[in-house]
């Protein structure tokens, strides 16, 4: 919880310390016993959190009103008897249990009128009415970006719109409490910096890409993938930059491999590609806001110039994620095939847009669907261009059946589709069929490939029905433009965030 | 009220002052940069032909890639040994 919890709070005394609510039936019950714990020699303190005239006799009720004891030590129930030494809680028991109270205190027959335990009461500090505006208050120091206060009249949705800060589509008003929140999902410093940031090479903070995850519409706990994908995305490799400014089509689009893929609830399955998943939508939406709202990189407008030059862009430019279906998949997963271990979350990075169909309904042989996946790719870009054009093959589950009951892998389905995709140059070359473009003449008589070493992602993903696949079309590949970039997806903290925050 | 966090960098508009435009390009040294765009050479080397002509003294460079910033290093060598550049952009 790095993102809401300060290093330090208000110190402890010594001894024992109870924290209640006049509101609790509970407190009010071992309110006795509090005040015999003090008429037999124990060091007591009582904060109280709502009234000051609590019922004590024998020690002053202290005043916890304004919550800042409660919240800095983490009070989740009323009462809360705290054993307290060297300024360091020893240890703590919620709400009434003789045995509980007797062993913390060190002391035999407490509260011989109670009942033997009774359970406590929420503590006010918790309180989901007040909880957004607790963390605000003693967390919200950690947060070192620019307040800008929206005036009364002024509707925050527009607001975004008129500051520019959006993509075309409303973005999430980022309050001090949703951005707390959202840190939450990280282990990370918010200070800790993420990447820098093309094209005004801004260093970026992951307290300013979780900024932009709320923008985007992110949950916490999708905040990590965020995180690694525009780590990925901010390399030399994947020259988002390039991508950015080109007025080719293509977009960053991120490949969810690992557990966390259905942990956050990614789609890998029916639609895809497409729209109705959250986690799908926002987490690439996120990366492509943090290249526009960061890093200064934004479409051109009539009047306004700006670094992306597409041509025409692709719908996916908004922002495109999905996770990869693993689980009846016929290949290794594609971050394993990249390097990485199996079972580590990873994202991939590749540039590209699209689907282009792949219709293939009637093969029921590896041969054959392969053949048919083979001659759509030779056509990606242009058919009669080559090693140009970066793509990923995009295998759907019933075209993936018929490799894997063939026992076909991913090493030997692209050593087949390698193969296929070994094109005649003389049938390509610049002025061949009537027309101008084509490859060199210099290229005369060779066997060239239709992909550069490296330059095919093959994955699995769609739903259960359907007999096709799809090609995500790529840009220029490798050191000439983008090559893919794998990176593993780290700092998920231990305890995961909430599903649902208060009101902001 | 709401109050809200910036999310862009907070960079404000700065402009760049431009040298004095040339009067005549006779006797200068002008940098022609290729893109490395196809066919963006035919462009430049009908201007070098041009330039030459008119007097200038025409050197060439090439970025790496066109995806890509001219590395810095290259930049450094054309304002270095140039009084002017010429950047093409063509496919």
């Amino acid at each position: 919880m790095a993102g809401s919890t300060p290093s330090a709070g208000p110190v402890l005394p010594d001894g024992l310390v109870a924290v209640v609510k006049r509101d609790c039936p509970t407190c009010v019950l071992v309110a006795p016993v509090l005040d015999e714990l003090a008429a037999r020699g124990a060091a007591l303190t009582v904060y109280t959190q709502d009234d000051l005239a609590f019922p004590l006799s024998s020690v002053p009720v202290a005043d916890d009103t304004d919550l800042t004891v409660s919240w800095h030590h983490g009070i989740e129930t009323v009462p809360t008897l705290i054993r307290v030494k060297d300024g360091a809680e020893v240890e703590r028991t919620v709400g009434w249990s003789r045995p509980h109270w007797e062993a913390l205190a060190g002391l035999d027959g407490l509260g011989a009128e109670l009942p033997e335990m009774r359970p406590g009461c929420g503590s006010l500090s918790v309180d989901p009415d007040l909880a957004d505006a607790l963390a605000v208050r003693f967390g919200g120091s950690v947060l070192r970006s620019r307040r800008i206060e929206l005036a009364a009249l002024e509707d925050e949705m527009e607001a975004a719109f008129d500051r520019g800060w959006t993509d075309g589509l409303p973005v999430v008003p980022p309050t001090e409490a949703r951005v707390l929140r959202m840190l939450a999902g990280t282990s990370r410093d918010p200070a800790d910096i993420v990447a820098v940031v093309p094209p005004d090479l801004t260093a970026v903070t992951v307290e300013q890409v979780a900024i932009n995850a709320v923008l985007a519409g992110c949950r916490p706990e999708y905040l990590p993938v965020v995180l690694a994908a525009v780590e990925a995305a901010c390399t030399e490799e994947f020259n988002i930059h390039g991508l950015l400014a080109t007025t080719y089509f293509s977009g960053p689009i991120v490949v969810v491999n690992g557990p966390i893929a259905k942990r956050i609830g990614m789609n890998s399955a029916n639609n895809v590609l497409g729209q109705g998943n959250r986690a799908n939508l926002t987490i690439g939406r996120a990366l492509q806001l943090v290249v526009a709202n960061l890093g200064g990189g934004r479409p051109g407008r009539p009047g306004r110039p700006g670094v992306d030059m597409a041509l025409m862009g692709a719908p996916g430019k908004v922002g495109c994620a999905f996770a990869e279906r693993e689980d009846d998949s016929p290949f290794e997963p594609l971050a394993v095939e990249r390097g990485l271990a199996p079972g580590v979350d990873a994202v991939t990075l590749f540039a590209g847009h699209g689907p282009t169909a792949i219709v293939d309904q009637l093969s029921r042989s590896p041969e054959s669907v392969t053949r048919s996946m083979a001659a759509a790719l030779r056509a990606h870009g242009h058919p009669k261009l080559a090693l140009g054009f970066d793509a990923m093959l995009v295998v759907g589950p019933e075209h993936g059946r018929i490799l894997r009951e063939a026992g076909w892998d991913k090493a030997r389905f692209r050593a087949e589709l390698d193969e296929l995709l070994l094109m005649d140059a003389d049938a390509l070359l610049r002025g061949v069929d009537g027309i101008d473009e084509g490859l060199p003449a210099s290229m005369a008589g060779r066997r060239v490939p239709k992909f550069r070493p490296g330059g095919l992602q093959i994955v699995h993903a769609g739903g259960d029905a359907g007999l096709f696949s799809a090609i995500l079309g790529g840009w220029a590949g490798g050191r000439m433009g983008s090559a893919p970039v794998t990176h593993p997806i780290t700092d998920i903290p231990s305890t995961v965030p909430s599903p649902s925050g208060g009101p902001a | 009220m709401t109050v809200v966090l910036d999310p862009t960098a907070g960079k404000v508009g700065s402009s760049i002052e431009t040298v004095p435009r040339p009067a005549s390009i006779e006797g200068l040294t002008i940098g022609l940069l290729d893109i490395s765009k196809p066919r963006g050479d035919r462009f430049l080397d009908r201007l070098e032909q041009r330039l030459t002509e008119a007097g200038a003294t025409v050197k060439r460079y090439a970025k790496p890639t066109f995806t890509k910033p001219a590395p810095v290093d290259l930049r450094h060598e054309i304002a270095t040994n140039c009084d002017a550049v010429i950047e093409a952009l063509a496919d």
